[in-house]
């Protein structure tokens, strides 16, 4: 058979739902990621001893775990105690929870960062602590952290990938099932790999773009050193 | 002193930080309008007391009463007093990511709930009255140390604040820029504001100060107006540690 025709007639049109498998996995998990490193860091730096120990025993575990042991625990064998997931709700809890973990280190690194004066002015105004970290730190803090939130996306975006290892038939799934079943493994695969360096090139585009947005004059190096 | 003119009232305040023990009891009480102006060597506890003040520093012993009521162990109400106690400091302490204008905002939408509009108008009047009206869109890093500190008084005053405290405002600026910021204090004090002010300028205090308290080693030595401290001779501290500043600067 045609190559060409190969690519265009078989494999695209294969891959684009694919696609949309994977699409969906970073379209549900990504928001809710973020949300959770928001919380996890914000919980470990500020939080009671109580709190802060939670925070840090769920990024220990996390971090020091494979992923795909993680989705096999939820899909395989969570039924074992009465709680079934789909393979793609499974899928998309799994990746909550490791981008989450990832997340909050960076943004615990920003919180860091951040210089006390800012949380004293805001609590000398009047402001709860919970006030301050909404309003003054966690905006300064999340600015910051956007080069390492952009890698950890772009994580995402490859690691979507495990979930094929639990039956969710998504980009990789899609081109291993292509592949084995016309034996031909190398075109598909560099076409799979090609849709995959799209995604992260739009990403990084994207990335330029909010990073250029949000940024404040004086408040990153580039910017302090153009002054 | 009718003691219902006192708006503040500072009670026997003692801090300790390890063996080092900063504050060794400090009493006074501030009427409504007045100056007060801390001067004193470095290390001896006079930007602690004014964090006691504001409870940003929890004191080991004493108390603190605004209007009558008690600012020490208010617990959740701090808060309040708070928006009643500004405070200004020697690093400003801007919002680095918001300008001039959402700086001196922030509070009054999140802390005192007032609508956008309302925010802004009451915003823009204060940063008029510290001159900074035009720079209303620039941020905290462009803007030159001056006019970071006016737009932080502004940010204290939008509170309408009953006292505000100063920590050391122009120790981080130089003469011309100092000037500039004094001048904001002192057209202050003419309206009336009530304030502390700790600082190292002598002509600040002598031409603004109600009265000056002369702090070293945690307690005020010596308490009155400038022209007593000044000219008295039963007073001799503080005039000597200006003697140190005068020779220091050759004249």
């Amino acid at each position: 058979m045609d190559q060409i025709a190969f690519i265009f007639d078989i494999l695209l049109p294969a891959l684009m739902q694919g696609l949309v498998i994977t699409l969906k996995l970073i379209v549900w998990s990504a928001p809710f990621g973020l949300a959770l490193g928001i919380g996890v860091a914000a919980g470990r730096q500020y939080g009671g001893p109580v709190l802060s120990r939670v925070c840090k025993t769920f990024v220990f575990l996390i971090k020091g775990t494979p992923l795909l042991l993680l989705l096999f625990i939820l899909y395989f064998g969570l039924p074992s105690i009465g709680i079934t997931f789909t393979a793609l709700t499974a899928s998309v809890i799994g990746f909550i929870l490791c981008n989450g973990a990832y997340n909050s280190e960076y943004i615990r690194g920003a919180l860091l960062s951040i210089k006390d004066g800012q949380m004293i002015a805001a609590q000398a105004l009047g402001m709860t602590r919970a006030q301050a970290i909404r309003n003054v730190i966690m905006p300064q803090a999340l600015r910051r952290a956007i080069p390492g939130l952009s890698n950890e996306f772009i994580y995402l975006i490859k690691y979507s990938s495990l979930a094929y290892m639990i039956t969710v038939v998504e980009l990789s799934g899609v081109g291993k099932n292509v592949a084995t079943k016309y034996f031909i493994y190398t075109e598909t695969f560099m076409v799979v790999g090609i849709v995959y360096l799209a995604l992260v090139t739009i990403t990084t585009v994207a990335v330029n773009i909010l990073e250029k947005r949000v940024a404040v004059p004086g408040m990153n190096r580039a910017a302090a050193a153009q002054l | 002193m009718s003691d219902n003119n006192i708006v503040l009232r500072v009670e026997d305040i003692h801090k300790s930080f390890g063996n080092n023990e900063v504050l060794r009891g400090i009493s006074f009480g501030v009427r409504r309008g007045e100056t007060k102006v801390f001067i004193g060597p470095s290390g001896t506890g006079k930007s602690t007391l004014l964090r006691c003040i504001n409870q940003l520093t929890i004191p080991d012993r004493g108390s603190v009463w605004l209007d009558g009521e008690e600012v020490t162990n208010s617990g959740a109400r701090i808060n309040y007093f708070r928006q009643k106690i500004g405070m200004v400091f020697q690093n400003y302490y801007l919002f680095d990511h918001l300008t001039a204008l959402k700086n001196v905002e922030l509070a009054l939408l999140k802390v005192r709930g007032m609508s956008r509009s309302e925010a802004r108008e009451k915003a823009l009047t204060e940063l008029r009255q510290v001159g900074l009206e035009d720079w209303a869109d620039h941020y905290p890093a462009e803007l030159s140390g001056g006019q970071a500190q006016r737009v932080s008084i502004a940010r204290a005053l939008a509170m309408d604040p009953d006292v505000i405290l100063f920590d050391e405002p122009t120790s981080a600026l130089d003469p011309e820029l100092t000037r500039e910021v004094l001048e904001v204090m002192k057209k202050l004090a003419l309206q009336g504001m009530t304030m502390l002010v700790v600082t190292h300028e002598m002509g600040f205090a002598c031409s603004v100060a109600t009265e000056i308290l002369f702090m070293e080693n945690g307690v005020v030595a010596e308490q009155g107006t400038p022209n007593l401290l000044m000219h008295d001779p039963k007073f001799t501290r503080m005039k000597n540690f200006i003697g140190q500043f005068d020779s220091y600067r050759g004249d």
